[in-house]
């Protein structure tokens, strides 16, 4: 066949104006140049499990598109200068005023730019809502436990992409130097120079010189624009082709086991949701743009260092940290020398990285506390793993109680409280809520696992009531059909990690770290007596829907 | 001569004498008593003072004295000015419904001529700042963009850029000033209310405060533009995470769930 070039088949060697449809003409040209017949023939069909919740990554996919998309209009009319003009635009109430041409750029970009408005407000609207997605994509992640292995390379992605967006906002918030993102760099130059020995030169290098100074906004422009989002969507990428890479994570059902992928391919079906799924979200957060104000940079005016205002907080994704400086006592130390310890700052600027950490963390915690080696590809119904599901909780509980630390001002005089009362519930609350969330959350899972236990061993409560001939009343149960059964039960129950004998076969004492203890001891609260209710097994089933009426 | 002499023991010659010297005495004083109309005001005023202290006596004295003299549950008011009672009262402030951190704004008790007559019996007790004249907060003779740089050095780091008001402590606020009448906001800048420092015209000219009531006027009234929307109270990121994390991902995620359960599987069950 490879010789037979005299006689060529129309199919294999279309010549010029062959009545091959066009589309396939298109095809045939880039697989010759791309080879992506192969790459469409391992993709095309790629199984994608269905649930709502597997679409929270896409949401923050999406609104990261839409973020690029207006961030790249508004780059074209955007100046990060801080050079000193007097504005003349078309807004009236700032008429006059002295200002840099960052902020006279930006009230530009608002009233004087077609559609400026309107772009801005979706970029600023999609940034708040894509770290929003972050964070519920995250929650689905962790309490199914889908960062388990394969995964755990993946989760760090995601939780890079997290740290990384929280800067991205940060720089982005900073750049129309407006009254707001003024106090916000002013913020950031307080926790620097708060940093032992290093602080100053720090906060000199940083700013080029004192505070403000004139290098500020166009290093954070660089950074906004360029290097931050361009790692972003490196780590977005890589994100992605490990996603196809490991295959989506399922809940367990009938059919599916940890070895198969049940769901729908990715041509044409995902493909489609997934397209109309995007213009979806831009058509809400659009909407959201459209009717709903968003940091009015135009009426809080010029940042200048004199001038700051209440209800001064940098958006929602660092709330906490600026809860922590809230509720943080203002201790200062001058130690011998002249050095001042500013512990006010310092101790919240070492919990704020720590509280990520945690999260950033926990997949490789959880597993070598279990020494469970295999791979997870069924997702937990979180009330299955109580201890993981009870430390999310309570890792929320911290950050909620820093996120209303930080806004106690607004909930003070909205909600006609003292701030020094909301202050001192979150400085305890911080230490005593998490643990009482822990609990409670570790409880209600645990109360749950027995439910599903008693719902398979005797089946669902009816509410009938029927009376036997002796006179005894009882509730008719009924037996859960047969694929509910299958998915009450299908999740693993580990044994908890032993450390093994004291003593080896000679009876010599075994020598055992504290850190093997500590793994033992950390393994016995995921999965020892206490930590969850055992599966029903199908001899308990088989004893009890055998013979007996009723339990 | 005669004729007066004869009479002069008549029973009523006193009589007629002692009218005659009244009308002398009465008729000498009138000619030469000084500004005869200043002495008919003067009654006005009195006596709206006099209205005014029985006003007083029933609604603000078991706090701040029989005299104005201030006690231990509120403070003197010798001094305060008319002003002073003007934003107190009109504003609903004064009288106060219960002791807290701070009196706050409601319906005014009393009707504009009380308060005046109060304002009348507190202006008596010593002398402070008047009530202004209507030119003087005109907020169209102002200047808005001077007004909103005022504002942002003088008042923004307890009212917010535009005057929605924050906290102090201890529950005390600095109120939201929407649709706050010019008046009451000179007033106030003029007196310094409760934990407002006031700024009298030695600090903030007649000039500055009139630009500072046109930069409130134009940003945070009824009549302000939103050039970009429903603008969530104004209270900046707060209320803006709060609005993403509810309304923004819940729409979302009621998408997301649409979205998903748009397949031949989940139409099974």
């Amino acid at each position: 066949m490879s010789t037979a070039t005299d006689a060529p088949k129309p199919a294999e060697a279309p010549r010029r104006g062959s009545k091959a449809p066009a589309g396939e003409r298109v095809a045939d040209w880039a697989d010759g140049r791309l080879g992506i017949y192969g790459l469409a023939k391992a993709n095309m069909r790629k199984i994608f499990p269905d649930h709502w919740s597997f679409l929270l990554g896409e949401i923050c996919l999406y609104s990261f598109i839409i973020i690029i998309l207006t961030g790249v209009y508004l780059t074209l009319f955007f100046v990060p200068s801080m050079a000193e003009v007097e504005y003349h635009g078309s807004f009236k109430p700032m008429q006059g005023i002295m200002m840099t041409e960052a902020y006279a750029s930006a009230l530009d970009i608002n009233f004087d730019v077609r559609g400026g408005l309107l772009v801005r407000q979706i970029h600023h609207w999609a940034a708040l809502i894509f770290v929003v997605g972050l964070f519920c994509h995250m929650f689905r992640v962790f309490f199914t436990g889908a960062f388990r292995k394969p995964r755990e390379i993946n989760w760090l992605f995601g939780f890079l992409l997290l740290v990384l967006a929280i800067f991205t906002g940060l720089t982005g918030y900073s750049l129309p130097d407006d009254g707001l993102s003024g106090i916000g760099i002013r913020f950031m130059e307080g926790a620097i120079l708060a940093v032992p020995i290093v602080g100053t030169y720090l906060q000199m290098f940083i700013f080029g010189g004192e505070f403000p100074g004139h290098d500020i906004i166009p290093r954070f422009f660089v950074a906004h624009v360029l290097l931050l989002p361009g790692i972003m969507l490196g780590l977005v990428v890589a994100h992605l082709i490990l996603v196809f890479y490991h295959k989506h994570t399922q809940f367990a059902g009938p059919g599916r086991t940890n070895t198969n992928v049940v769901g729908m391919p990715l041509l044409p079906v995902y493909i489609a949701k997934a397209g109309g799924f995007f213009f979806l979200v831009f058509g809400v957060i659009a909407a959201i743009a459209a009717t709903v104000t968003i940091n009015p940079i135009w009426v809080m005016g010029p940042y200048r260092p004199d001038q700051v205002s209440t209800d001064a907080q940098p958006d929602w994704y660092l709330g906490f940290s600026e809860g922590l400086v809230r509720m943080m006592p203002g201790l200062e130390w001058v130690i011998p020398g002249g050095y001042t310890l500013n512990f006010g700052l310092l101790v919240p600027l070492a919990v704020f990285p720590g509280l990520l950490v945690v999260i950033g963390a926990y997949p490789f915690f959880e597993s070598w506390g279990n020494r469970d080696p295999r791979e997870h590809h069924i997702a937990d119904r979180p009330r299955n793993a109580p201890t993981r599901t009870a430390f999310g909780m309570a890792w929320l509980t911290a950050f909620g109680v820093t996120m209303l630390a930080g806004g106690n001002d607004v909930w003070a005089i909205n909600f006609n409280l003292s701030i020094n009362a909301i202050t001192w519930f979150c400085r305890i609350g911080f230490f005593v809520l998490p643990p009482i969330a822990f609990i409670i959350t570790r409880r209600i899972c645990l109360g749950l696992q027995r439910r599903d236990r008693e719902k398979v061993l005797h089946g669902r409560e009816t509410g009938v009531i029927k009376r036997l001939p002796h006179g005894e009343f009882i509730e008719v149960h009924e037996p859960l059909p047969q694929e509910t059964l299958h998915t009450l039960t299908a999740h693993d129950q580990l044994t908890p990690y032993e450390i093994g004998p004291e003593t080896d076969e000679n009876g010599v004492r075994r020598k055992v770290g504290p850190l093997e203890r500590a793994r033992a001891r950390v393994s016995r609260g995921y999965y020892g007596e206490h930590g969850q209710i055992p599966k029903p097994s199908r001899e308990e089933y088989k004893e009890i829907t055998s013979g007996h009426e009723h339990h | 001569m005669k004729k007066l002499s004869a009479r002069r023991r008549h029973p009523l010659a006193a009589l007629v004498v002692l009218l005659l010297a009244l009308a002398a005495t009465g008729g000498l004083y009138a000619a030469f008593a000084p500004a005869g109309e200043a002495q008919a005001d003067n009654s006005a005023q009195s006596l709206a003072i006099e209205e005014g202290r029985q006003l007083y006596d029933v609604g603000c004295s078991s706090c701040h004295g029989s005299n104005g003299q201030g006690g231990s549950d509120g403070p003197s008011l010798v001094g305060v000015g008319a002003a002073s009672v003007d934003f107190q009262v009109a504003t609903g402030r004064m009288p106060l419904q219960q002791p807290g951190p701070q009196a706050p704004a409601k319906p005014a008790v009393y009707t504009q001529a009380e308060i005046d007559q109060l304002a009348a019996f507190i202006a008596s007790l010593g002398p402070g700042p008047a009530v202004p004249d209507p030119d003087v907060y005109d907020p169209a003779q102002g200047d808005v963009a001077r007004g909103g740089e005022l504002f942002r050095s003088n008042c923004s780091q307890c009212h917010n850029f535009t005057g929605e008001g924050g906290a102090l402590t201890h529950g005390k606020e600095a109120p939201n000033l929407y649709n706050v009448e010019p008046r009451h906001i000179y007033e106030a800048m003029l007196t310094g209310p409760q934990n407002m420092p006031s700024f009298p015209d030695t600090t903030l000219t007649e000039q500055d405060k009139r630009d500072i009531i046109a930069w409130l006027d134009e940003v945070n009234t009824s009549d302000s533009a939103q050039p970009g929307g429903f603008a969530l109270g104004g209270y900046g990121p707060v209320g803006e995470g709060l609005f993403a994390w509810t309304i923004g991902i819940g729409a979302l995620i009621a998408v997301a769930v649409w979205i998903g359960a748009r397949s031949t599987k989940a139409r099974k069950s």
